[in-house]
């Protein structure tokens, strides 16, 4: 069966495989997009805990990239901080301000989740954008020195700082997936498909979820830590609402619960936003051609609908898996 | 769509020399990169920045070997990347333009937070950069940036001429300020503010409504009556509602409006009404300056974009004009990038729309700030220039160590003693 070619695992393998052994080969441009991919595949695949496996969408996850991201541009040109405290101080940041906002978010689903979200999210907009003796406001922090972590290869050079990205990506990559397949996210799946069962059947539903959304909310702090050092800089922008909207149609292009499908939407996203905009002005009317077609005909993204067709051909049985 | 049509023109325009002059047919083609929001919330501006550098570099070319799309004896090919007025995506672009396209120079930019996101790249690429719109101070003044030529403006190089004026000839002694509260308000309410109240005035209010504001309604209605006057600045979105709302607030026949001069740039003044008649602003340009040179500008601009130019299209227009100066002075080897931004830096164009211009020891322009008031002519707004300060720093009268020495001018930089 030719269509089993397509089988999830085997099709990772052979795209790990080529992000690995091929930047010696590519233009340093494609490779700096690789890298936006890669950091921005971390965040669409935290989203995608509390999108996807548990069904909650946010509006207001660039808050907690943003917290990542302002961590290390306040750490790092400030104190001179090195990478071994930004990243654990972005994250727990992250961790904290989502523990707090998860209090008040999660008492609401549906569209008021969405609407506690969006707000959560801009109060923490308007911290970055008012608060300027500590973020400088509007202008944004610049000259975020690239982290130094005593490796022969210095990460101010593209690929150094490639490899740097895709470790980080795969590390968390591996730790959702862990979350993903264990009883904890099997229960977050159970909680999406129905609540009230769950809740019957005894789960502490609210907690699960609260953790989830913590999790996610860590994820994305991650990511943000990377993304300030990718870029050097931090500003508002990284924080705003189109960026939250922007990670969940990654999400919905790559495929709801799927943890790859996010990270492959992110892919399409960054390669489309910065490759089509070359060729023509029009590029927004493009990429909303592809986020219309992609609900019209994969209302399941991009992994959903490959996974249906290749299930369909190999007449397996249904499993419900990350 | 611009880049595939440039690329066919210049293929016909090597059918069309058959036998190039020796000596630069060999030479590749000058890449330029022009950076500008293309798409959203700015669009409108990188319209005027896109349309006046093309037609700019147009003219250089029809100038000098007769055919568009020439400079200093070689092509140029223009490579515009839109920047969405994102910082991040700005520093996507210029990632592309250096270590893609292999661009010579660049140009362009348009807020200050693109601008402080390039600066240190710019740096490390040793790649020759003009900010022709990106106005924060500090690019040009506490942090100054090697590699970067300023041929624009300082945000409060206009203003600081212009409280002097305020005070001295207007005579307002006591003026509320409103601004947009982000950077590029606070260093045009700082500047206007420090000479203002050195020259005998007093500041009793500012009011900072966030960026984005639309309804005013609510900080008109905290000004304070007994002032002389309002100060205002705003920006493009917010610059068109706030003249209005102002009038309607009942506010115009008591307290006269000045301010920045973006409130009221040509950009805003052909969607503004009635109520903008009147309003005194100072910016380093203004179409309706009266020399053969900018009338001549005016007029072909209109002609091939039906719009009147704004500063960001005078400012951009010259852009291309330092460049080609520069090549020029160096014969067109502009691979040398040490000897091209030192020529960078010695342009001095004399003749520009806005007037004569050239660069400080900082990389800012010294020009000519033009106090404009705005008033009606054939059924149009036009900014009437009512006084010239030529030749003016961005250090003002101010000697640039004592006055580096003092912080940037900011929300609560000076600090306002008669509130």
């Amino acid at each position: 069966m030719t269509r089993a070619l397509f089988s999830g695992p085997r099709v990772a393998v052979i795209i790990f495989l080529l992000l690995l052994i091929s930047p010696p080969f590519l233009s340093s441009f494609i490779l700096t997009l690789l890298t936006q991919a890669l950091i921005y595949g971390i965040l669409a695949m935290s989203l995608d805990i509390i999108l996807g496996y548990t069904g909650l969408a946010s509006l207001g996850h660039a808050a907690y990239f943003g917290l990542g991201a302002y961590s290390v541009g306040i750490l790092a040109t400030r104190y001179g901080a090195g990478f071994w405290v930004t990243l654990p101080a972005g994250v727990l940041l992250a961790v904290a301000v989502a523990a707090i906002f998860g209090l008040v978010a999660l008492r609401a689903t549906g569209v008021y989740f969405l609407m506690i979200t969006l707000a959560l999210g801009m109060v923490v907009w308007g911290l970055a954008h008012r608060w300027v003796t500590m973020t400088q406001g509007d202008n944004g922090i610049s000259a975020i020195p690239r982290p130094d972590l005593g490796l022969p290869w210095s990460l101010a050079h593209s690929i150094p700082f490639y490899y740097f990205a895709l470790a980080g990506f795969l590390i968390a990559f591996w730790i959702l997936r862990v979350i993903v397949r264990s009883p904890f996210g099997q229960t977050l799946v159970g909680i999406r498909e129905s609540e009230s069962r769950m809740r019957t059947l005894g789960y502490h539903v609210w907690l699960h979820k609260y953790i989830g959304f913590v999790i996610a909310g860590g994820f994305g702090g991650f990511a943000g830590v990377l993304w300030a050092y990718y870029n050097g800089f931090v500003s508002p922008v990284d924080l705003q609402l189109a960026t939250s909207v922007e990670v969940l149609l990654m999400v919905a292009l790559g495929g709801r619960g799927t943890l790859l499908g996010p990270a492959l939407g992110a892919g399409i996203i960054v390669f489309l936003k910065n490759l089509v905009s070359v060729y023509t002005h029009r590029w927004l009317l493009i990429l909303g051609v592809v986020y219309i077609a992609t609900i019209v005909y994969a209302p399941e993204g991009i992994v959903g609908a490959v996974r249906q067709w290749t299930r369909r051909a190999t007449r397996g049985p249904l499993r419900s898996e990350a | 769509m611009d880049k595939k049509l440039i690329v066919s023109f210049l293929a016909i325009v090597s059918l069309v020399i058959v036998a190039p002059s020796p000596g630069w047919s060999q030479k590749a083609p000058i890449r330029i990169g022009f950076l500008a929001p293309v798409t959203g919330g700015g669009a409108a501006v990188g319209k005027d920045m896109t349309n006046a550098f093309t037609m700019s570099i147009e003219e250089i070319g029809m100038a000098y070997q007769g055919l568009s799309y020439q400079m200093a004896g070689r092509k140029v090919d223009v490579i515009i990347e839109d920047t969405q007025g994102d910082p991040a995506q700005a520093l996507t672009k210029l990632r592309k333009l250096v270590e893609n396209d292999n661009v010579h120079v660049v140009a362009g930019g348009f807020l200050a937070s693109e601008g402080y996101a390039l600066a240190p790249k710019i740096d490390e690429y040793r790649i020759p950069t003009l900010f022709p719109v990106v106005s924060a101070d500090d690019l040009t003044q506490r942090k100054p940036v090697k590699w970067l030529v300023r041929t624009g403006w300082s945000s409060s190089q206009p203003n600081q001429p212009f409280g002097e004026y305020v005070a001295k000839t207007l005579g307002y002694k006591k003026i509320v300020t409103i601004a947009m509260d982000y950077a590029f308000g606070w260093e045009q309410v700082g500047g206007f503010q420090r000479t203002f109240e050195e020259s005998g005035g007093q500041i009793v209010q500012k009011l900072w409504p966030p960026l984005g504001t639309t309804d005013f309604g609510p900080f008109l209605a905290q000004i304070k009556r007994d002032a002389d006057a309002v100060f205002a600045v705003m920006v493009a979105a917010s610059a068109l509602r706030f003249p209005r709302q102002y009038q309607d607030a009942g506010l115009k026949a008591r307290l006269p409006l000045i301010g920045g001069g973006t409130t009221f740039d040509e950009f805003v003044l052909p969607s503004l009404g009635d109520e903008a008649i009147g309003a005194i602003t100072p910016l380093m340009y203004s179409a309706a300056i009266d020399t053969p040179v900018n009338k001549r500008f005016v007029k072909e601009y209109r002609a091939k974009y039906g719009k009147v130019p704004s500063y960001y299209s005078e400012t951009c227009y010259n852009a291309a004009r330092w460049i080609h100066e520069a090549a020029k002075a160096i014969g067109g080897n502009i691979e040398d990038r040490e000897k091209f931004l030192a020529a960078l830096r010695k342009v001095e164009i004399p003749d520009a729309p806005r007037g004569s211009i050239k660069l400080d020891a900082y990389g800012n322009p010294i020009q000519n700030i033009y106090v404009r008031k705005v008033e009606k002519k054939d059924g149009e707004l036009w900014n009437t220039v009512i006084q010239t300060f030529p030749a003016v720093s961005q250090f003002w009268k101010y000697k640039p160590e004592e006055f580096l020495k003092q912080p940037v001018y900011d929300r609560n930089y000076p600090a306002c003693k008669y509130c």
